[in-house]
This record gives structure tokens, C-alpha cells and sequence, in this order.
């Protein structure tokens, strides 16, 4: 066991993908930021409420590590959840429809945007409370584990869950029962407004699992290629049989915490520098354009497609009904 | 096409903001992502982003300007060459929710109210005496011989045999897969062991004792209560929380509370409480085998308690059904878990008197059996209720309020809810006694409301 600081592939480089799989992890991507700036404008329109937790700047995080997934591998994060759920496959529509709280949503407009689920898709959530998900994500691989199945469970948290008490007895006890559960903390440096400096003694969240003998490692989240390569390789660990694995994605959100996040606790530039340097679209686009793997007009047609979906969960989002005033009372027992 | 840039809702509760500052001006373009304008909203002041591209034709709102309710248009983006009149006519207000007709709450014709209660098993059946150690014990055995997804976590479970003996000789016969030993870490194993429910598991967490199940309440009730609902029907979770609850003796103020009252309140949880072993095998073996998430309440002070059971190859008892201990005409003693042992001991005492009493045990606090409860108070117009909890916000004050909405002119005395103490539980061995529900207090409430 080791933690590493660099893991060996460093993206585009070193990684082994076809021109295929760059054009999927484009597509993907594209999807969930165009999905989350309908989303935000529908918020602004008054027909999403509540919370709203945008993963704009995040995307590369979810695409790299679905690209290591197979069929019954499993996936649970927190509440900025829109992303994973689009990236596991799960229909624009359903998400959105939940969003403006109306009958077609995925939870018939009884989650949320933080509660959605998908037995089908192997999503489980969607959790409104830091770090809660950190166990439940164990034990998924419990159950996996227990019925002698090799299902890899994702259990995605952020920087500020990675300090919470639930996280460390759980890193204890699938350890000591070597859980095949990859833990995925998605460092995007700020916990709602608290930079992880003001918040976490020691910077290298990848270490936490040292004192469990959890191996672990750190990872570009702005480099869907660095990514999967990382997913690759902790998958094939707990496949094994090995037990848990660490992986700290370092990424950036480029919107707040929430909707109503003034987002003072940063500066603009630092934000616009990411964009600018940083960005995972546009770091695949470029990768597509210079590698001849695409054109200017592959692209663009990519990009038609991908509004056409969004505008159709919008319009599906605004025109389903609310749930029948019925609905109050169902569900609530099996 | 020209479009306009309505103002945006900015915060879960903002209906209007005060357009602070512009940050372009009329003709000026504008990139998707860049910031148009300073918007202070109800919490904070907030930079408002174009979603799209194109050039600011005309500024509607000028900036200075409070009051401005969302989704009034505050500019018009066009592409260019495109003049500011080709904005579309203002959109009707997006479809803002239909008010929400509350329900009626007292829409129905009240129905004639018809206790539930009847035999558990048919006459003749063949008794053996055991204890509710061993009927728990019995009910988790046959369970796991039946479902190989049901399985046991918990402190000391295993090799302990049982912090109290109830898991006694389960892991030689099911092996560590099934019964499986814990670190002391309530919150995370919880946590497992719902996250495994998720999963298609049936787990039974053992809590050695339901204080230590407050380091885990955040997933028994916000993850594995809600789920159900939160996923709209899809994601439930069949699972098992038991343990001793309430008072054992002399072990403190922390060791020493009863959680039927909190556990009740929670929609989405079946709660049960049994007193007698017969009850404690019945009810868990329908525990665990109920899809939802179950609080099951035992007692320490009653696991070494002997009862009759019935000896029957699968014998369960529904939830939602109230047994009759004693029938009785003066007054309605309705109770739950070690109450029930204060309210028949009072019954006795009260008999005695020339006062005959009904005794009535709840067994389960999830659903609660009320037809049993007010077809016995439309019977005897007097009720008492009996609990070792705190006494604010307790079960028997949720009883009297649902007695008085329902069987309000039957009632010829107000009910009296006979509690624990509003103290932590002391140690000293006469202040606990103090502290704690005794059939005198009973037998004392019981004359109150018959005014003898």
C-alpha cells in the first residue's frame, strides 16, 4: 500500500483511448454543462425552487471514472448530483422534470434536485446530508460483497464531507472488511464558501486512508483522460478483491455552491483563470481538433445535438404537471 | 431572434431584487457566462450571468431600480444586426405551482369505530414458556434459516454471543457472513447497513442499547426512513433497528432512555415495542420481514422475563394490532414495552378495589392500533395512559389528543397520562425509583379519573 502524489498516467499523453471514446467523454460532458446552465436559467425563471448545487466545471470528474464501469457497478454521491446521474445514463428528461418538481421527474417530483434514484441505472443518490452517503456507498458494496458479485460501488464526496466523523469509521470498517468501494472525493477546493486551506489541517485529502492502509492517489479532475486512467486502476483494485480505494479528483466549480452563493469568498479571475487554462470541454475539444479526430463542424453538429436534448428536457420539465395532490400520501411505506 | 433577459430568481425566496448596477451597456455584446449586472436579492448581492450570446439592444430596467419582481424582462439580447423591437410580447408569467388545496382533515363521515383486537393464534394451540431473550433469539434464527439476505450486525453480536445474550449461538450456526461483529462506530455501521439495505440486504442491526443509536439517528431517520418517498416509491429499505430501550437499572442518565416517542414521530418507520415474549417473537419475525425500515424497542429488564408462547412452525403477529390483557368496564389502561407490566400490576391493585380496569397493550407505536384504544374508552369513558418516557410530547399525550378528537363525548374525566419523570434518570437507587413509572402512580391516576 502507497499513497502516491502522481499517478502515473498524466492524461492525453499517456492514456490509451480511441477516437470514439474521446468523442463519448466530449458528448458527455457537453451534456451535463449544457444540462446545468438549462437548469440554471430555469432557476432564475422562477420553475426550479429550493436548492440547486451546479456541477459546471466539475465534468470531467464523473465522465472519467463511468469510462472504468461495467453493468451492476454502482454509484452514490451528495447533493450536486445532476451530473453523475446524467453521466450513469439516466434520461435528461426524468432529471430535469424533478428539478421543476412535476410528475415526470425521476422521483415524480417528491425528491428534488438533491433526491433522485435509479435501481435500473444503479444510482443511489442523491443524499441531502454531508457525507451520509459515505457508508451508504460501503454498504452497497456490502451487499455486493455479500452476494459474491465483482460490482465496483462509486460513494462520491467533497472536500468538506472528507472531514466529517462517518467518513473515517467508514474507511475503518471496509478496510478491515475489504469492501469493494472506490471513494471519490471530489476536491473542487471550496466546502460551500470555506476554502479547503481554512478548513482541513492537511492539504492531501488522497492520505486520509493511510492510518486504515487505504491506498490512495491524486488525480487532474480537469483531465477526463487522467481520470479514467485513475478509474481504471481502482477498479481493477477492488475487482480484485483488495479492498477500498482513494482517489482525489481535484476539480473547480465554476458556479457557487448554490444558487444564491454571492460566491465572495473567491475572486472572479480565480474563476476565469480556470476557465480560461483549465477547462475539461474545451481541453477534450482541443484534443479532437489537433489529433484530426474531429472537425470544427464535427463539433459543432455535436453541439446542435446536445441543445436539441437539453431544450427537449426543458420543454418536458416545464410542460409535465405537478404531481396529483394524491401523491402527499403514497410512497411512504412499501 | 431576439430574447429577453428576465430577472432572475437568485435565492430560494427572492420574489423581487433591486437592480443594483449594469455592467454592459446598450449595444454592447456580451458572451455566455459573462456577468450583465449586480443584483441584490433578499440574502446577499449577487453577479447575474448572460446564459447566452449577442448584443445588449435596449436595457429595460434601469439600474438603481428596486423592486423589480422576477421574471420581469430587464433587457433584450439580440443577435446582430437585429433591432431591440423584434423582442418577442412579454411571456405569460411561467406557470407559477396551482395553489395547493389542502385536504380536508375532517372530510369523512366519522365511521363507527370497531376495536381491532382479537386472538393471536387459534384456541387449543400448544404453549411452551420461554423468555423474550429466547423468543428474539428464536424469531432472528428462523428468519435467517428462511431468507439467506437476512443477516445480523451489531456489537459484539458473535463471538460475545450478545452484549445481552439475545444473539446466543447464531454465529455457529450461520457463520461470520451472517453475523457479524462490529467496531463500536453506531453512525458508520448504520450507515453500512442501510447502504446495504439499498443493496437488496435485509440487515438486523443490533444497537446494544438505543442511546447509542443517537450517534446513528441521522441515517435511521434522513436515509433510511425517507428514501422511500425521496425516490418516489422506487428505493426502499427493508431493514431491522433493534436493541434494549429505556431504563435497565442503576446505570445513569445516559444508559437509561426510552426513544419509543422520538422514533413514533418519524413517518416512514414502523416502530414496535413488545412487552410479552410470545409479542417479541411474533413482531420480529414480521419485522424482518416488513420492506420498510423497522425501530423494534426491547427492554433489558424484560429479556430475562418468562411468557407463554405459542408453538407454531411460523407464527407472526401483524402490526397495527392491539392486544387486550384484561378486559375490563371502569377505565382504559393503554400502554406499550414494560408499561404494560405497571398497568396490569395497577390492575390488579385496582381490582382489588372494586375497580375494574382494561388493560390495553399497543405493540406497535407505528402504526398504533386507535380503534382498539377509543372502542375500549367509548366503553369504559375514563382512560389512563402508561409510559416510562419523558412526558412532554410523549405517546400518551398524541393519545390524548386523538381521544378527545374522536371520543371526546364519551369521555366523563380528562385522560391522564402517567410518564417518567421530566428529569435525566438518576443514579442514586431511591431518586430512580423516583424517577421512574410505578403501578401507584397508576392505581392513583386511575382513582382521579373515577373519582374515587
Amino acid at each position: 500500500m502507497a499513497t502516491r502524489k502522481n499517478p502515473e498516467t498524466k492524461g492525453a499523453q499517456g492514456a490509451n483511448v480511441s477516437k470514439d471514446d474521446l468523442l463519448a467523454y466530449y458528448r458527455d460532458m457537453l451534456l451535463i454543462r449544457r444540462f446545468e446552465e438549462k437548469a440554471g436559467q430555469l432557476y432564475g425563471m422562477g420553475l426550479i425552487g429550493g436548492f440547486c448545487h451546479l456541477y459546471i466545471g466539475q465534468e470531467a470528474v464523473v465522465v472519467g471514472l463511468e469510462a472504468a464501469t461495467k453493468e451492476g457497478d454502482k454509484r452514490i454521491t451528495s447533493y450536486r448530483d445532476h451530473g453523475h446521474m446524467l453521466a450513469c445514463g439516466m434520461d435528461p428528461k426524468g432529471v430535469m422534470a424533478e428539478l421543476t418538481g412535476r410528475e415526470g421527474g425521476l422521483s415524480k417530483g417528491k425528491g428534488g434536485s438533491m433526491h433522485m434514484f435509479s435501481k435500473e441505472k444503479h444510482f443511489y443518490g442523491g443524499h441531502g446530508i454531508v457525507g451520509a452517503q459515505v457508508p451508504l456507498g460501503a454498504g452497497l458494496a456490502f451487499a455486493d460483497k455479500y452476494n459474491g458479485n465483482d460490482n465496483v460501488t462509486f460513494a462520491y464526496f467533497g472536500d468538506g464531507a472528507a472531514n466529517q466523523g462517518q467518513v473515517y469509521e467508514t474507511f475503518n470498517m471496509a478496510a478491515l472488511w475489504k469492501l469493494p468501494v472506490i471513494f471519490v472525493i471530489e476536491n473542487n477546493q471550496y466546502a460551500m464558501g470555506t476554502a479547503q486551506k481554512r478548513s482541513t489541517s492537511t492539504p492531501d485529502l488522497y492520505t486520509r486512508g493511510e492510518a486504515f492502509g487505504i491506498p490512495g492517489e491524486t488525480v487532474d479532475g480537469m483531465d477526463v483522460l487522467a481520470v479514467k486512467a485513475a478509474s481504471e486502476k481502482a477498479v481493477a483494485h477492488c475487482r480484485a478483491g483488495d479492498g477500498p480505494y482513494i482517489l482525489e479528483i481535484k476539480t473547480y466549480r465554476y458556479r457557487g455552491h448554490s444558487m444564491s452563493d454571492p460566491a465572495k469568498y473567491r475572486t472572479r479571475e480565480e474563476v476565469q483563470k480556470m476557465r480560461d487554462e483549465r477547462d475539461a470541454i474545451e481541453h477534450v475539444r482541443e484534443l479532437l481538433l489537433s489529433g484530426g479526430h474531429a472537425t470544427d463542424d464535427d463539433l459543432k453538429a455535436i453541439d446542435r445535438e446536445i441543445k436539441a436534448v437539453v431544450n427537449a428536457a426543458a420543454e418536458f420539465a416545464k410542460e409535465s404537471p405537478e404531481p396529483a395532490l394524491s401523491e402527499l400520501w403514497t410512497d411512504i411505506y412499501a | 431572434m431576439a430574447t429577453e433577459i428576465l430577472m432572475p430568481a437568485l435565492s430560494p425566496t427572492m420574489e423581487e431584487g433591486t437592480l443594483a448596477k449594469w455592467l454592459v451597456k446598450e449595444g454592447g455584446e456580451v458572451k455566455a457566462g459573462q456577468i450583465l449586472a449586480e443584483i441584490e436579492t433578499d440574502k446577499a448581492t449577487m453577479e447575474f450571468e448572460a446564459v447566452d450570446e449577442g448584443i445588449i439592444g435596449k436595457i429595460l430596467i434601469a439600474e438603481g431600480t428596486s423592486g423589480v419582481k422576477v421574471n420581469t424582462p430587464i433587457a433584450v439580447l439580440v443577435e446582430e444586426g437585429e433591432s431591440a423591437d423584434a423582442a418577442p410580447a412579454p411571456a405569460a408569467a411561467p406557470a407559477a405551482a396551482a395553489p395547493v388545496a389542502a385536504t380536508p382533515v375532517a372530510a369523512e363521515a366519522p365511521a363507527p369505530v370497531v376495536s381491532n383486537a382479537s386472538a393471536d393464534w387459534p384456541e387449543g394451540t400448544a404453549m411452551k414458556t420461554m423468555t423474550v431473550r429466547e423468543a428474539l433469539r428464536e424469531a432472528m434464527a428462523e428468519e435467517m434459516r428462511a431468507d439467506p439476505s437476512v443477516y445480523l450486525m451489531g456489537e459484539e453480536v458473535g463471538e460475545y454471543q450478545g452484549a445481552y445474550k439475545i444473539s446466543q449461538g447464531l454465529l455457529d450456526e450461520f457463520g461470520d457472513k451472517r453475523v457479524i461483529d462490529t467496531p463500536i462506530t453506531e453512525h458508520g455501521f448504520t450507515g453500512i447497513a442501510v447502504g446495504s439495505a439499498f443493496g437488496g440486504l435485509k440487515p438486523i442491526v443490533e444497537f446494544m442499547t438505543f442511546n447509542f443509536a443517537m450517534q446513528a439517528i441521522d441515517q435511521i431517520i434522513n436515509s433510511a426512513a425517507k428514501t422511500l418517498y425521496m425516490s418516489g416509491g422506487q428505493m426502499g429499505c427493508p431493514i431491522v433497528f433493534r436493541g434494549a430501550n429505556g431504563a435497565a437499572a442503576r446505570v445513569g442518565a445516559q444508559h437509561s432512555q426510552d426513544y419509543a416517542a422520538w422514533y413514533a414521530q418519524i413517518p416512514g418507520l414502523r416502530v414496535v415495542m413488545p412487552y410479552s415474549a410470545a409479542d417479541a417473537k411474533g413482531l420480529l419475525k414480521s419485522a424482518i420481514r416488513d420492506p420498510n425500515p423497522v425501530i423494534f424497542l426491547e427492554n433489558e429488564i424484560l429479556y430475562g422475563r418468562s411468557f407463554e408462547v405459542p408453538v407454531l412452525d411460523d407464527f407472526t403477529i401483524p402490526f397495527g394490532k392491539a392486544r387486550i390483557w384484561r378486559e375490563g368496564t371502569d377505565v382504559t389502561l393503554v400502554s406499550f414495552g414494560i408499561g404494560v407490566g405497571h398497568a396490569l400490576d395497577a390492575a390488579d391493585k385496582l381490582a382489588a378495589e372494586g375497580i375494574s380496569a382494561e388493560v390495553i397493550d399497543l405493540r406497535t407505536l407505528r402504526p398504533i392500533d386507535y380503534d382498539t384504544v377509543l372502542a375500549s374508552v367509548m366503553k369504559t369513558n375514563r382512560c389512563v395512559t402508561v409510559e416510562e418516557g419523558f412526558p412532554v410530547a410523549s405517546i400518551g399525550n398524541h393519545l390524548s389528543a386523538v381521544i378527545m378528537e374522536r371520543a371526546f363525548d364519551y369521555l366523563d374525566a380528562p385522560v391522564i397520562n402517567c410518564t417518567g419523570k421530566d428529569v435525566p434518570m438518576p443514579y442514586a437507587a431511591n431518586l430512580e425509583k423516583l424517577a421512574l413509572i410505578t403501578s401507584d402512580e397508576v392505581v392513583a391516576a386511575v382513582k382521579k379519573v373515577t373519582y374515587r
